[in-house]
């Protein structure tokens, strides 16, 4: 190690060491109190009430009842489904904004962070009014026969929207900051478009790419209000896992609701792994790079 | 293959890049496009290479327009500043992509990059990454991708720009070599008029979008068209004085100036280069202007000596080389003659700096 850099470790150290023990002492006590109460705590509280009845409840109030067993699949196909148009949509939005310059760009960038903004009942509202019996496109719609509004393909539609800025955000900054260098040579050495995306841009931004799918799908497996609006809450049919966690509850069946949001929690938990274990991943990588470059 | 620029314009927003640029380059030359930054060398190049596409006018390859073509199609290599290598592959996979996109046969490509790996001076570094190289491998790496698909034309981006001063001296000299092995018709782009002429058969010295000399090296350093070119291709002193029926009165000398017969007076501006002011003890002849030394650098192949008119007030920088010096050891302080041995005048309207 070079010595200036080991002085320089050292005065850091000294001055962490310059805080009185009982002012770390307290401001890590409070850290530690304040996750566990707010959320270590509520969590294992989940699982609890979802065992309230033992394993063969819990699996009784997951199998059993057809309607939550339609939920878990509803929800299994929605938030796959609004992360693959996120990703379509998302890759192309950061090609556009970061590839091309045209008026109205940053005003582009702008309303692309709209559905956060929005409150996702707000959301659903606008779906609605839309394609509604009394909205914009729904008497047409109905001529087609296509079904939107209490249907699938509403929450299809309302959960693509509230999570639309997950992956174009995560894609954004990146692409700008790689350029379009490496773009540019493929072209001029022949590749097509097609070649360019699935060669150069692709394996440029994958990291990226995953990282925004995960925090996407873990929202699109979440979301509430929107879907609450669109969907008409119809059990067994348009009901997702968040739906179905708050009809149960209503209905007094607590150990039944706590069992779908124990699920909810486990697949929120397994994305948060998920991304950890990218996180590790790519830190492995850059830091391999680096040895490697510093080696030569 | 010869390339034919014909009257091509460029304007970003409000911004020429370039002029009305017409430019001509043999089959088989090493060009060198030389200008400050700004002088719209580099978008030159990128029209040339199609990826840029010029407002007004047409490029021509051999006989065919490739005016409207798109990069991809014009089968052009091109090599960029800042090496543009694919991160993600590997030195074998960059060098073999362009034919990897014409769906080439794996075994033809094979054979293909192994041989430029050679040529490159690379071989054993296939495997390797780019972050693994140093800055004269990428840039040889580069090289070697933009000539595996067989180029007709090599286009070059100030490719030896972000290289140290020694790795960049080797890889002139190398790529000198390789134009004459290879024969590709080559233009590249520099702002080190030392690196355009020590490269190119054929120099275009560019300024604010248009073309302000072209042509060999010798030529353009001898005779320089305009007091621009005179300047940018080395260090200069200038002279103001009048012009006056085939005379120049400066300060303090005037010289025959036998292509200027004009009638009347008028401004003139003189340059002399500094290694064309000769340094003496006594008056040579009416040229012959009387200096003080101020200072003496003998450091390097030339020794530069600074002096001053003090009856003009004109600073004067003179380099002597290495014989002339030991036999005249000039001292700060002495009071001394400088005789220009050469001066070329250029009148206001041709250019002002």
């Amino acid at each position: 190690m070079h010595p200036s850099s080991m002085r320089i470790k050292k005065s850091v150290g000294a001055m962490v060491a310059t805080e009185p023990f009982w002012l770390r002492a307290l401001l890590i006590g409070a850290a530690y109190l304040i996750i566990g109460a707010l959320i270590l705590v509520p969590i294992v509280y989940v699982f609890v009430q979802a065992f309230a009845e033992g394993w063969t409840g819990y699996i009784n109030n997951l199998v059993r009842d057809k309607d939550t067993l339609h939920s878990i699949w509803l929800t299994l196909s929605v938030a796959p489904l609004a992360v693959l148009f996120n990703t379509v949509l998302g890759i192309a939005a950061a090609w556009c904004l970061t590839r091309f310059k045209f008026p109205g760009r940053t005003l582009l960038v702008t309303l692309l962070d709209v559905p956060f903004a929005i409150s996702p009942v707000v959301v659903g509202l606008m779906f609605l009014m839309l394609f509604g019996m009394q909205g914009f496109f729904g008497p047409t719609l109905q001529q087609w026969g296509v079904k939107i509004v209490f249907a699938w393909p509403g929450l299809v539609l309302a959960t693509t929207f509230v999570t639309l800025p997950f992956v174009a955000r995560e894609l954004i900054p990146l692409m700008e900051s790689l350029g379009d260098e490496e773009e540019v040579a493929a072209v001029s050495l022949g590749a097509n478009p097609w070649q360019l995306f699935w060669r150069i841009t692709l394996p440029n931004i994958k990291w990226g790419l995953v990282y925004g799918m995960i925090q996407c799908n873990a929202r699109a497996i979440g979301e509430f209000g929107a879907v609450y609006v669109i969907s008409g809450h119809i059990a067994g049919e348009t009901d997702t896992m968040p739906l179905r966690v708050e009809k149960l509850f209503q209905e007094y069946n607590n150990p039944g609701s706590f069992a779908v949001a124990s699920l909810l929690t486990l697949m929120a938990l397994g994305t948060l792994l998920g991304k950890y274990v990218l996180e590790l991943w790519i830190a492995r990588q850059i830091a391999s790079h680096q040895s490697d470059v510093e080696g030569t | 293959m010869s390339i034919k620029i014909q009257n091509v314009s460029k304007k970003f927003g409000s911004f020429t890049a370039l002029d009305n640029v017409t430019l001509d380059v043999p089959s088989g030359t090493l060009l060198a496009l030389l200008g400050p930054s700004g002088s719209g060398k580099t978008t030159l190049l990128r029209i040339i290479a199609g990826l840029e596409h010029g407002d007004t006018g047409s490029i021509h390859v051999e006989e065919s327009d490739v005016t409207g073509l798109s990069a991809r199609e014009r089968q052009v290599g091109f090599v960029f500043q800042h090496y543009a290598l694919f991160k993600h592959m590997s030195v074998f996979e960059n060098i073999a992509f362009g034919m990897r996109v014409r769906h080439l046969p794996d075994a033809e490509v094979r054979a293909r990059v192994m041989e430029l790996l050679h040529l490159v001076r690379l071989e054993g570094l296939g495997g390797r990454y780019p972050s693994e190289l140093s800055g004269g491998q990428r840039q040889r790496v580069a090289l070697a991708r933009a000539l595996a698909v067989r180029p007709r034309l090599l286009l070059l981006d100030e490719p030896f720009g972000a290289l140290d001063a020694k790795v960049r001296q080797e890889l002139r000299t190398w790529l000198r070599k390789l134009h004459e092995e290879m024969h590709v018709t080559t233009v590249f782009v520099t702002h080190d008029q030392e690196e355009a002429f020590e490269v190119a058969d054929q120099v275009v010295v560019m300024r604010q979008g248009h073309i302000e000399q072209a042509g060999s090296p010798q030529d353009v350093f001898d005779h320089p068209a305009t007091p621009f070119v005179m300047d940018f291709l080395g260090h200069v002193n200038v002279f103001h004085g009048r012009l006056e029926a085939g005379q120049v009165h400066l300060e303090g000398f005037a010289m025959d100036t036998p292509e200027y017969q004009h009638s009347g007076s008028r401004d003139a501006t003189a340059y002399v280069r500094p290694h064309e002011v000769d340094l003496h003890r006594s008056a040579q002849s009416d040229t012959s202007l009387p200096v003080r030394v101020v200072h003496v650098n003998p450091a390097g192949p030339v020794t530069r000596v600074r002096l001053i008119s003090e009856s003009f007030g004109v600073a004067i920088n003179c380099d002597l080389s290495a014989d002339r010096y030991s036999e005249l050891r000039p001292r700060p302080g002495e009071d001394m003659f400088a005789t220009p041995k050469r001066v070329r005048v250029f009148l206001p309207e041709d250019y002002v700096i």
